[in-house]
Order: C-alpha cells, then sequence, then structure tokens
C-alpha cells in the first residue's frame, strides 16, 4: 500500500517538473470546445442543446491525447521492468499510476469545465451534474485508457490502437454522463444517473487493474 | 489418475490434433454450407412468400440475422478460446481465437451492410440510429481493435495473448453496451419505429431463415477451422510433422 | 413459387438494388472467406518447399 502511495507521489512530481505533459491536453480540450462554434453554428440555443456532449467529447479526447505517455516513460528509463519483479502488488501499482494520470487529466478538466459550459452557453443549472459526471467518469476513461495503453506499450506502431480500443469501451459512460447532464438541463432527477455511472466507476477500479498488469506482463515479457 | 485425464486432454487439444482432426471435418462442414446456404437463399429470395408491410425487401432477413447472431456469438466465443489459452495455456485456443476474430468481424460487416441496406427501403434511410445497429457497429469497432493487436505485435504468441486479454475486457462490456445503447435509443425513438423484431413469422418464412441460420454456422464453423489450421501449420513449422507435410504436399506438386 | 416469373424475381417489385446488393455483398464476402484458406495455404507451401531446398543446400555445404 505504501509501495503504491510512493508511486503515485512519484508520478505526480515527476508531472510537475514537466508541466507541458499535463497543460497540453487541458489546452486541447479547450481548443476542441472552441472548434464547434466556429465550425457548427454560434447560436446560443443550439449549442447549449450541444454542449453537453461536446464537452464530454473534448474531455474523452483530450483525455486520450495523454493515454500514450501513461506508460511509456517508464518502459523507456527501465522503470516498468522494475515495478513488473518488484514484491509490491501489480494491480495496486498500475492503480497509483492510473491515479496519478488521472488528477493530472480527468481531475483538471472536471476543474475546466465550466469554462467549457460558459463558451458553449450551457445552462449553468446543470453545472454540477456536469462536474459530477466528469468527477466519475473520467477515472473510467484513465482506467479502460490504461488497459490499451499497457497492452500497446512496447508496440512501435500503436498510434490509432489507443483510441480504437479505448472508445467503444466508454461508449455505456458516455451515454449515461451525457444523458445526465441532458437530464439536469430539462429539470429532471438525475440521482440514478449519478449512481449508474458511480457504479460503472466501482467495476472499473475493481477490475481492470487485474487486466492492466496482465497486458503489461505480456507486453514487456513478450 | 488426474495426470493421466489431463496429460489426455492436453494430447486431444493439441495443435496437430486439432490439424488432422480439423483436416477430416472440413470438407464436410464446406458441403453442409454449401448446400445449406443455397437451399435457404434460394428458398428465402423465390419461395417465401413477400411481408405484407414490407415487401419482398424483407427477405434481406435471411442473411442479416444469421450474420448478427453469428457476430455477436462470435465475440463471447472469441472471449472463451482467449480466456481457456490464458489459463490453461492452450495454444490451440489462441489459434482458434485469432480465426474467430477475422471471421466474426466479416459477419459484423455483412451483418451491418445488410440491415442499412434493408433500411433504406424501410425507413427511408441508409443509416438510423437504432438500438440493434448502433450495438452492431460498437461490435465491428471492438473487433477491429482485436485485429489491430493481432497486426501490431510481431510476436503471434504475444499478440495471443494481448488480445485474448482486451476481448475478455470487451466481452465484460458487451451486456453493459448493449444494456445502455438500448436505454439511450429508447430516449432517442423519436417517430422512427424499428421494426426489426418481427412479432410472429410464419412456417413459410422462418423455415428458410432456420435453414440459413446452420448454413452460416456450418460455414462459420468451416472457415474458422480452415484459418486455424493454416495458423497450425506457419506456427508449427519448425516441428517434424509440419516438415513431413510439406515434403508430402511438394512430393505431390503443388 | 412466391413470383410469376424470373423477370419478376430478379426485380423484386422494386426493391432489387437493395435485396441484391445485400445478397451480393454478403456472398462475395463469403466466398473470399473460402478463397483465402485455400490461397494462403498454396503460397505457406510453397515458402516451405523453398526453405526445405535452401536448408538441405546448408547442410550440404557445410
Amino acid at each position: 500500500m505504501s509501495a503504491a502511495i510512493s508511486l503515485l507521489w512519484r508520478d505526480l512530481r515527476l508531472a510537475m517538473r514537466q508541466p507541458g505533459d499535463w497543460l497540453t491536453p487541458l489546452g486541447f480540450f479547450l481548443l476542441v470546445v472552441m472548434l464547434f462554434p466556429l465550425a457548427v453554428t454560434a447560436d446560443p440555443h443550439k449549442l447549449a442543446l450541444m454542449a453537453p456532449g461536446v464537452i464530454w467529447v473534448a474531455a474523452l479526447l483530450s483525455m486520450l491525447l495523454s493515454l500514450d505517455g501513461l506508460f511509456r516513460q517508464d518502459l523507456e528509463d527501465g522503470s516498468l521492468e522494475q515495478l513488473l519483479v518488484a514484491p509490491a502488488s501489480l494491480p495496486l501499482m498500475v492503480l497509483a499510476k492510473v491515479a496519478a494520470h488521472w488528477l493530472q487529466t480527468g481531475f483538471c478538466l472536471v476543474l475546466l469545465s465550466p469554462v467549457a459550459a460558459v463558451m458553449l452557453s450551457m445552462d449553468m443549472a446543470a453545472l454540477p451534474t456536469l462536474m459530477g459526471s466528469l468527477l466519475l467518469g473520467t477515472p473510467v476513461l484513465s482506467l479502460i485508457g490504461a488497459v490499451a495503453a499497457g497492452l500497446t506499450v512496447a508496440l512501435r506502431r500503436a498510434g490509432a490502437l489507443v483510441p480504437l480500443i479505448t472508445l467503444p469501451l466508454m461508449v455505456p459512460v458516455i451515454v449515461f454522463a451525457t444523458g445526465s447532464v441532458q437530464a439536469a438541463v430539462i429539470g429532471l432527477p438525475v440521482a440514478g444517473y449519478m449512481a449508474l455511472l458511480a457504479a460503472f466507476l466501482v467495476l472499473a477500479v475493481t477490475l481492470i487493474p487485474f487486466a492492466v498488469a496482465a497486458a503489461l506482463r505480456i507486453a514487456v515479457g513478450g | 489418475m488426474w495426470k493421466a485425464i489431463w496429460d489426455y486432454v492436453q494430447r486431444t487439444v493439441s495443435p496437430r490434433h486439432f490439424y488432422d482432426i480439423g483436416g477430416q471435418w472440413l470438407p464436410w462442414l464446406w458441403a453442409v454450407a454449401g448446400v445449406l446456404l443455397t437451399v435457404g437463399a434460394v428458398w428465402g429470395l423465390a419461395y417465401a412468400p413477400p411481408d405484407y408491410q414490407q415487401g419482398n425487401s424483407y427477405r434481406i432477413i435471411f442473411i442479416h440475422v444469421p450474420a448478427a447472431s453469428i457476430a455477436m456469438g462470435g465475440y463471447v466465443l472469441m472471449a472463451t478460446c482467449g480466456l481457456i489459452s490464458l489459463v490453461w495455456k492452450v495454444k490451440t485456443a489462441e489459434m482458434v481465437a485469432r480465426s474467430v476474430a477475422a471471421i466474426g468481424a466479416w459477419f459484423c460487416l455483412i451483418a451491418l451492410f445488410t440491415g442499412a441496406v434493408w433500411g433504406k427501403p424501410t425507413w427511408g434511410t441508409y443509416w438510423v440510429w437504432d438500438a440493434r445497429l448502433t450495438s452492431m457497429l460498437i461490435l465491428l469497432f471492438l473487433y477491429l481493435g482485436v485485429l489491430g493487436l493481432y497486426s501490431a505485435y510481431e510476436s503471434a504468441a504475444s499478440a495471443g495473448k494481448a488480445a485474448a486479454i482486451l476481448a475478455l475486457v470487451g466481452v465484460v462490456n458487451l451486456p453493459i453496451i448493449k444494456y445502455s445503447v438500448e436505454w439511450w435509443n429508447t430516449l432517442h425513438q423519436g417517430s422512427t419505429f424499428v421494426a426489426t423484431a418481427r412479432p410472429t413469422m410464419p412456417p413459410e418464412m422462418y423455415l428458410p431463415l432456420i435453414v440459413m441460420f446452420f448454413g452460416c454456422y456450418a460455414f462459420f464453423g468451416a472457415a474458422v477451422i480452415a484459418r486455424t489450421r493454416n495458423e497450425i501449420v506457419q506456427r508449427e513449422r519448425r516441428t517434424q510433422w509440419v516438415k513431413d507435410i510439406v515434403r508430402k504436399e511438394s512430393a505431390h506438386g503443388i | 413459387m412466391a413470383f410469376d416469373s424470373f423477370a419478376e424475381f430478379l426485380a423484386m417489385g422494386t426493391h432489387a438494388p437493395y435485396v441484391w446488393s445485400a445478397y451480393g455483398l454478403s456472398f462475395a464476402i463469403i466466398l473470399w472467406n473460402v478463397l483465402q484458406p485455400w490461397l494462403v495455404r498454396r503460397r505457406w507451401l510453397k515458402e516451405q518447399v523453398a526453405q526445405l531446398k535452401r536448408d538441405a543446400r546448408e547442410v550440404r555445404k557445410s
């Protein structure tokens, strides 16, 4: 457990030394959001209709951008192999790495989402629901993306594979997360949506680290 | 005693055994598939009565529904073989999984295309975001992810293990995805009524459908066995029994 | 027979392009999956025979 926490701290401190690595995806998020009024329509009513979905899609794309680096740096400097032979439980270490990744990406997106909501003229009454859905949904994205990143970490031409693998598996989260915000806009209760998203999160947190651990052993071990 | 049983099982599912037994089954499976598919298609196209509402376009059902069933079942089969290969280290299961991935993806494509084409005369548009078609499209992407992994890995053995993990993650997700797409669809029903689930079918219609089901499954079996045998001889090409096969075939002249 | 003539069968009551393109593509894919294993096996055998010949030459040289 303490090994996992120190791994978490280490990753966060490394990230602080290279702020560009985690700031770039956040900038990308805002850029994507900005593209929609430019490309589709600037009409506030139409933008408000699209807002939940657009914000979520932008969040997805932004997190996908940062997923490739989840394990790659560790592979390159050899610390990934160290992790694999370390006595600490690999799934727990995976959870620590994913948590560190999420704190740099998804968590920051939750904090940035009000800005995106304003840009898209979203009904501010739905903002808490938007932030809640992002808070519950982006960790799942980090976890599912970690499976894809783990499977492809040692491949040279993995390029488009990570999004291809991750996005279909994210469909349930997207459907219910955007559904919750749309319900909030209309004024319907969102407790059910939040409960379901929380259930997805619990399922992901308990099962996925094992899959990622297995994937890393294969990808690195060969 | 358990060791003896386990050894027997291991021998039976060995690549060589699968190759030999599969080779015996193959001509029969191809023949059965050919006959059933021809009979079923002709029956459905020419002899089944036209539908009261949809006219003759409903005949697409005879290829669409079996293909969709194989696409879904294929993914589950692929994940199961993946599980067997990971847990019990059965090489043959890994190779079967790879073949199933390829054929399953093709059938998924057939289901999508026939479903879309069927939609045009029925609902006036080639694509509609109903639960069935949307789930089938997501399934196609799930297949493509697995196939992408196979092609990206250089070592076939590692590729098999990685694909098995992805297939298992995907198969756990599959019911969740289906449920969420169906739920999402109820929000967006609007005026588009989807009639892909027929309430009752008279025998003149469901009999050719059953024939096509069996024909497609027989074809699926044959195609998977054929691909797997190729995979086996490629992976085991350094063994004596494979070299003997090569010598025998080359003596006949290729 | 659900149709009165072969011409009517082909026409599928104005739904011809849909029915025939659907079946056409499906059977093309099915046919491809019959051919592919056979083609792969043929190519593989040629490669393996060439490899065996090369191995035999190596043995004779040494």
